[in-house]
């Protein structure tokens, strides 16, 4: 045992210095609920490949206060992930034109929202039966 | 030199959080809140013979594997990276059991996908 205690300064609760590393781990924790969501789908096929009880105990138990409330709660993560997603996209999939520019950063966040916003609208309103 | 598998990792860590930036509210919102409570969408939106005519079908079965695969390999990836942050050792054991979860997802997914035939 070595008589020199080095003073080693505490990493305890790091990212709640900076609002920038909060913005980063909230960003990174949205990735515990989408395999969350995942799993919710994989038991619904599960319970589908089981038969039409197995399914209708799966679409009874999504009915539960429980499940309403967390689906809630992750619809306001995964929005969140989407935000996050496309604000970062012009540092993670930076995109280059042929002739060597670089697309502006608000250009690629603006279109990936636009499109994501687009696709859940359309998506929902062909649920609805919105004829075209 | 040896190859690097990050590429193979990196990519369907990207098309699952794209896919998933992409659609997820919607699917959150329908599969969790709107037939639930049965708001706004037919009433028999995801009844039995629906979703088995769904998943029967070739696209609806690559759709049901692309979304459960794809968020899976996402969500690990990320959170293989942040271990570290929140003080984890990063290693083979962290990687195995981060990987390996999505890879049984997969394989789960894919089975019963299968089984549900066509």
């Amino acid at each position: 045992m070595s008589a020199r205690r080095p003073y080693v300064r505490s990493m305890d609760g790091w990212w709640r210095r900076d609002p920038f590393f909060v913005r980063y781990m909230a960003r990174e924790a949205t990735a515990v609920f989408v395999v969350a969501y995942a799993l919710v789908l994989l038991v619904g096929v599960l319970r589908l490949s089981q038969g039409e009880a197995a399914f209708n105990a799966w679409l009874a138990a999504l009915r539960s206060p429980l499940s309403v409330a967390f689906h809630v709660f992750l619809l306001a993560i995964f929005v969140y992930h989407t935000w996050s997603w496309f604000r970062i996209m012009p540092k993670t999939m930076p995109l280059i034109l042929p002739d060597g520019r670089r697309l502006k950063p608000g250009l690629i966040t603006g279109a990936g929202l636009a499109a994501a916003a687009l696709l859940c609208l359309a998506g929902f309103a062909v649920l609805m039966g919105v004829k075209p | 030199m040896k190859r690097s598998n990050a590429p193979i990792f990196w990519s369907m860590f990207g098309a699952g959080g794209m896919l998933s930036a992409l659609i997820g509210p919607l699917l959150v919102f329908v599969t969790g809140i709107a037939v639930p409570l049965g708001l706004l969408l037919p009433p028999d939106t995801m009844n039995y013979a629906r979703m088995l005519g769904f998943a029967q079908n070739w696209l609806g079965k690559a759709f049901l594997f692309a979304v459960i695969a794809l968020f899976m390999w996402h969500g690990v990836h990320r959170i293989f990276h942040s271990l570290h942050d929140i003080g984890i050792p990063a290693g083979t054991l962290a990687k195995l059991a981060c990987y390996g979860f999505a890879l049984a997802g997969t394989l789960a997914a894919g089975y019963v996908l299968i089984a549900i035939g066509f």
